[in-house]
């Protein structure tokens, strides 16, 4: 697995402001607005495996659709799974409170703003990608960068199983380096678990070879488009407002020059 | 003389007679005199006027769309963001301005402590600013509730609970201002009152006032020169310039420099990194839910650290209650500032070393404060904060001593360019 962990302490302060500390070091994830084809998928793999739990209350099928390029009649047709709901309607779930509440001891939280709410599409992303087995969990699964969440690993079938294991590393010599057998040439390793192997650079989870249908980047793509999906659903009008921001801009700086100019011809009569 | 002007002159003279329009644009545009050698630091109350236009505007739209009631305010403001027709430009551009509104009044306060621009004959122009700033800082604080979210919902619990410190009638006193036992809908919709009416009022009033106080004296400048004091022999100041079109028209490009900044950040950063929006704030109010870190937003943060700056309890009250008095005092006491001055000169130009270094270490305790404000307090840090609010104080209260004790320099008769 891809495991870059770039988003250590100083670079996520100017990004994520008051945002809850995690312990775990994210990944780095750029969204993508302008990838429709991203986005159609991340739409397709939240309304078969998230929308179940999580609904989007305050975005629209109809939104959604036009702005990810699906026309309406197709929209309808394969991802409204609700006979009875309107292209207008917002896209809610009928999953009972309680029902929840009893099953995963917390009510699925609404994801229309949950990007935003964790200060960007990293937390997510991360989430996602670090389920790995508990047997001491009532639903078999845990989170790294969400301890003990209620969550099961709805994604399971398509990523496989992901254990949390120690791992034989090089050790540190006092200076930083990795220390080496003079002789073998070979790494003189140790054994390290959990936090300390993240700081390291290293992942404290192996996937169980084939026991999801897609391989690690096939799921790291899925993963991908979903917290795509879930970015643009965050804040729908960001390209628009963008694009008009950039023409606003330019407006601005071009007219600077007149103003500029006219001011200049007033000031001369200062002296 | 065409047709067209002499009907022009006919209507205006007709006006005059009953209202003295003609004369009131005299006394504030064309012919209100303003120094020439204004700097930089005299842009930002043009920029604070642009503001006030952008929030009444914005606001006025957001208000036809806004829901002010506990069921339905979180979900009205994402109906905006997402439904309402350019709705999300309305919204960003409220809570950018918002932000802008709270730059441009402390670069503006700033420049006063610069130029002395509340001494003598200023003192109400600083008093009726500062009056201002108060109500700004109120009309902000009921506007953040607004949106209610979560952190909307518990910054606005901490404040008021604040008044539940005051001795006796504390506890009283927090109900009332709530309307009830703990933050509700009953507060959401008599912040909105508040937000929407009284303090718009209150501001527009107390800006009016500020202007006319202003156009009475005149601009104060750099040099803290009185330009009426040399005039031609029609009276103009030789070192004054109307105020329109050479400041209107002359201030042009710095308001399109203005606008630029200002839209790049509404347009590309508009939650400013968590500061501008608290990332908490993306969801519902929660009353069982406090987040992890309750900070107010950034132009308040300075004040939030001098009310946890206090951590003994004194007198047998709470140490709650003198925070509540330092943080109320931090804000009250500059209004005093033009009888603590002391200093025979205004500008800073002029003034002595002690000046120089006071207002320096008044500007670094602030932003150490600002930034306090926004995190997780330790032990050093309240220490921190402490030293500083105790610069901030020190800054007003040994004014008399330190501007009556040192060596200023002579004031020139004219500007300086």
């Amino acid at each position: 697995m891809r495991l870059i962990l770039v988003v250590l302490a100083l670079s996520v302060l100017p990004q994520s402001g008051f945002a809850a500390e995690v312990g775990f070091p994210l990944f780095e994830m750029t969204p993508d607005l302008e990838d429709q084809g991203s986005l159609q998928r991340g739409a397709k793999i939240y309304m078969n495996y998230c929308l179940g739990c999580h609904s989007l209350q305050y975005q629209r099928y109809k939104r959604t659709a036009e702005d990810l390029g699906v026309p309406e009649s197709l929209m309808l047709e394969h991802l409204v799974f609700d006979p009875n709901t309107k292209i207008g309607d917002p896209i809610k779930n009928t999953i009972s409170k309680d029902n929840a509440k009893a099953w995963f001891g917390a009510v699925p939280p609404d994801l229309t703003l949950y990007t935003q709410l964790k200060g960007g599409p990293e937390y997510l992303y991360t989430y996602l990608l670090t389920f790995y087995e508990d047997s001491q969990r009532p639903l078999g699964a845990n989170n790294l960068v969400y301890e003990n969440v209620g969550m099961p690993h709805a994604l399971l079938e398509l990523q496989g199983v992901q254990k949390k294991v120690c791992k034989q590393i090089p050790k540190l010599a006092a200076n930083g380096g990795e220390m080496m057998d003079p002789l073998s040439q070979n790494y003189i390793t140790e054994e390290v678990c959990g936090l300390e192997l993240i700081e390291r650079g290293y992942s404290p989870l192996e996937l169980v070879e084939n026991s999801g249908q897609l391989t690690a980047e096939g799921y790291e793509q899925v993963v991908y488009d979903l917290t795509n999906f879930l970015y643009y659903v965050g804040d729908p009008s960001r390209l628009e407002r963008e694009r008009t921001g950039v023409f606003v801009l330019i407006f601005l700086a071009f007219f600077f020059v007149p103003a500029y100019l006219l001011a200049r011809e007033y000031k001369k009569e200062f002296h | 003389m065409s047709a067209i002007e002499q009907s022009f002159k006919n209507v205006m003279a007709w006006i005059d007679d009953r209202l003295p329009v003609t004369e009131a644009y005299e006394k504030h545009l064309s012919k209100y005199y303003a120094p020439k050698n204004l700097n930089i630091w005299y842009y930002f109350g043009i920029f604070s006027f642009l503001v006030l236009a952008n929030q009444l505007l914005t606001g006025i739209w957001l208000t036809m769309s806004y829901v002010p009631t506990g069921e339905e305010a979180f979900a009205s403001v994402e109906y905006i963001m997402r439904d309402v027709e350019y709705g999300w430009m309305l919204r960003y551009m409220h809570s950018t301005g918002a932000s802008a509104f709270f730059v441009v009044v402390y670069l503006h306060m700033f420049r006063g402590l610069l130029y002395g621009s509340y001494q003598k004959p200023r003192e109400l122009i600083w008093i009726l600013g500062m009056l201002i700033y108060i109500a700004l800082m109120a009309e902000g604080f009921f506007g953040y509730l607004l949106p209610w979210g979560n952190m909307s919902f518990w910054g606005a619990q901490v404040i008021v609970s604040l008044a539940s410190a005051i001795p006796l009638v504390g506890e009283d006193l927090a109900i009332w201002v709530r309307g009830d036992f703990n933050m509700s809908g009953v507060t959401l919709n008599r912040f909105f009152a508040l937000h929407v009416v009284l303090v718009p009022l209150f501001l527009l009033v107390l800006v009016v006032l500020h202007v006319l106080a202003l156009h009475e004296v005149g601009s104060n400048n750099p040099d803290g020169v009185d330009i009426k004091k040399t005039t031609d022999d029609t009276g103009k100041p030789l070192d004054g310039m109307p105020f329109h079109p050479y400041f209107t028209i002359g201030k042009l490009p710095g308001i399109i420099i203005f606008l630029f900044l200002f839209c790049a950040v509404m347009f590309f950063y508009p939650d400013g990194g968590g500061y501008l929006i608290e990332h908490p704030n993306y969801e519902p109010a929660d009353p069982l839910k406090t987040p992890e870190l309750i900070a107010p937003v950034w132009y308040y943060t300075p004040f939030y650290s001098m009310l946890r700056a206090a951590t003994f309890p004194l007198f047998g009250l709470d140490a709650k209650f003198w925070g509540l008095v330092v943080m109320a005092g931090a804000i009250i006491l500059p209004i005093v500032l033009p009888w603590l001055d002391k200093s025979p000169v205004k500008s800073i130009r002029y003034k002595g070393m002690g000046s120089k270094v006071m207002l320096g270490l008044f500007v670094i305790a602030f932003f150490i404060l600002g930034y306090l404000g926004t995190v997780h307090p330790t032990p050093l840090r309240t220490l921190m904060a402490q030293i500083c609010t105790g610069i901030y104080f020190a800054y007003f209260l040994l004014m008399p001593w330190y501007t009556a004790v040192e060596k200023t320099k002579p004031v020139p008769d004219r500007v300086t360019m």
